[in-house]
């Protein structure tokens, strides 16, 4: 597929999922009323109720969930693609640095402990950082043992599987153990769930930086393709590039991960069905990729909390739901 | 410009391969190497290419050392072709063939074909005879195709000192003909300003295509010097520690036509 199509395609696909999310939620709203809320900034005229109520829940309930819907998928869809580009494995996803297994550990011992929910968010944040310490540990102690620093990355890929499954194990036995009261709650954050997520708009500016910073290493995570002598000899820093992705990654992972929990498949989809769509070379991939990462689970986010309104669902679900179908179709396709 | 290797003492998991090896590879030379498994050939064109240090020694380049420079400076004079690659490659053969100009653009803001000539793209694939197979993914390509493909990087990486590990490997007997012969004209052509060094395992294609040969025998003995005084029949059967006899003495036993 042409460049420049998929950038205008990916864009506007991202531009109506948060129109659609804007449109739909437990409030029946028309679209006329959506629009006027959305556009109408003067929300000082007290004599017009409904018109206010329309604009208050767009502007203060809808528009900053959708934000938080796109930077989170934007972010995972982001790390996804760096982490198989790092990797040279397809499988990779933004929770093979442990990171969702060492938040889901932090959150839940902060929940079982009982603690308030800016302190499960800060045990969530250690928690990713000892992970992600860990992984990269490992891995700096693996080495290839050539003598320039590049990173073997299977002992990488497999420090990552190995610690995630021990956080899987911990994160089991707190379930199991957890009062029934406060285990919603963890299954919530265990499946993802955009409910509490804060700062959308800092995640959203994050969000640009990184894709911005990834798109110029573009070349170079091509060129990673072709293996690790082939890309130094063609004048790429490999030992560099390798920890300023997986810091990159990492950072993306564990912001997206504080805005909604491990919310699963948006990583390791996303960049799969772009691929499949034609589309490979890295500084096309990273933006469509972000872009569509971000509406995609901006959907499934709409379907989460207006599904079974009011009652909301963790969005995780649905992001298996429509994803499976979906990359089946794109695999049949393809065969 | 040179490309010169200085008393280099080469090792592998503490098995030391050779020592004070010194040579110099001349604008306008192709060199063959050969020996044995396992004798050192592809650790010499990983420290040539700068890729790793030798265990003793240094190699030049000009008046410059390889060490000093930067990978991206390097990259525009040493073009490395592995023998071996762990590949995971999204993309077309094309796609593939044209990042052999990332040392040119300088590793520009975007992967796109900024400032790199598509006609050398094309032309790099139609002279490794891969030009139909430009569309296709690179992962559904034969082996040989690949194997063109990647040298096809490697014309439009276009560095002044090509160091090829195993370039025949996949190729039918035509296609290596035409590669050889491609390669060694590369030494000849613009006013003699590349060299090829050449890693094989063939003894007829360096007669044929080589102005200069090493040989590594993996226990320390180097011998390095013009193609006819190197490949002589005595150097190449105590090499390989087996008897060779002359091509023609068998009924069936054919090399390409010159």
């Amino acid at each position: 597929m042409r460049a420049p199509i998929a950038l205008v395609a990916s864009g506007s696909v991202a531009l109506l999922s948060l129109l659609i999310a804007l449109a739909f939620g437990s409030a029946p709203l028309t679209l006329r009323e959506v629009l006027a809320g959305l556009f109408d900034a003067s929300s000082g005229d007290i004599s017009n109720n409904v018109a206010n109520i329309a604009h208050d829940i767009v502007w203060q309930l809808r528009l900053p969930r959708a934000f938080a819907a796109f930077a989170c998928g934007g972010l995972l869809a982001l790390a996804g693609v760096l982490l198989q580009a790092l990797l040279r494995n397809a499988l990779a996803d933004s929770y093979i640095l442990g990171v969702s297994g060492g938040a889901s550990l932090g959150a839940l011992g902060a929940i079982t402990l009982g603690f308030s929910a800016m302190l499960v968010n800060t045990a969530a944040l250690a928690g990713a950082l000892v992970a992600i310490a860990l992984v990269f540990g490992f891995t700096l102690r693996g080495g290839a043992g050539n003598g320039n620093g590049v990173w073997d990355v299977y002992q990488l890929l497999l420090a990552g599987v190995v610690l995630s499954a021990g956080f899987a194990a911990l994160t089991s036995l707190i379930l199991v153990i957890a009062p029934g009261a406060q285990v919603k709650g963890m299954l919530f954050w265990l499946m993802g769930d955009l409910s509490y997520a804060e700062s959308p708009y800092v995640a959203c500016v994050l969000l640009v930086v990184l894709t911005a910073g990834a798109l110029a290493l573009a070349a170079r995570l091509d060129i990673l393709g072709l293996g690790v002598a082939k890309a130094q000899s063609l004048g790429v820093n490999v030992s560099a590039l390798q920890r300023m992705v997986f810091f990159g990654a990492a950072l993306a992972t564990v912001a997206a991960v504080m805005l909604g929990g491990a919310i699963g498949f948006v990583g390791l989809m996303t960049p799969h069905a772009v691929r499949l769509a034609g589309i490979t070379r890295h500084h096309v991939l990273l933006p469509v990729s972000v872009a569509a990462g971000g509406a995609f689970l901006v959907l499934a986010d709409t379907c989460a909390r207006s599904v079974m309104a009011p009652q909301q669902l963790p969005v995780g679900i649905f992001t298996a739901l429509i994803g499976v179908p979906c990359m089946l179709i794109l695999l049949g396709r393809r065969t | 410009m040179t490309l010169a290797c200085h008393s280099l003492m080469l090792e592998v998991a503490g098995r030391r391969l050779c020592r004070d090896l010194t040579f110099t590879v001349q604008p306008g030379e192709v060199w063959g190497v050969l020996g044995p498994n396992g004798s050192g050939k592809t650790t010499l064109l990983n420290v040539l290419s700068g890729l790793t240090d030798p265990a003793q020694g240094r190699v030049t380049i000009g008046d410059k050392s390889l060490r000093s420079m930067k990978a991206i400076e390097r990259a525009r004079f040493i073009g490395l072709l592995p023998q071996h690659e762990d590949i995971t490659f999204w993309g077309t053969a094309r796609e593939y063939a044209e990042l052999g100009g990332f040392p040119h653009r300088g590793g520009a803001w975007f992967s796109g074909r900024g400032g790199l000539d598509e006609t050398t793209v094309t032309l790099a694939l139609r002279q490794m005879d891969v030009a139909a197979c430009a569309g296709r993914r690179y992962a559904t390509l034969s082996g040989g195709e690949r194997q063109r493909v990647r040298l096809a990087q490697l014309l439009v990486q276009a560095p002044h000192f090509m160091l090829l590990d195993e370039p025949l490997q996949h190729l039918d007997l035509n296609h290596q003909r035409e590669v050889l012969r491609r390669v060694a004209s590369l030494a000849c052509e613009d006013d003699q300003k590349r060299a090829v060094v050449l890693v094989l395992h063939d003894v007829l294609w360096p007669a044929r295509y080589c102005t200069h040969a090493l040989l590594l025998d993996g226990r320390g003995g180097v011998r390095t010097g013009l193609a006819a005084d190197v490949l002589t029949q005595q150097h190449l059967e105590a090499l390989f520690g087996c008897a060779l006899s002359p091509a023609g003495s068998f009924k069936a036993g054919f090399i390409p036509a010159l």
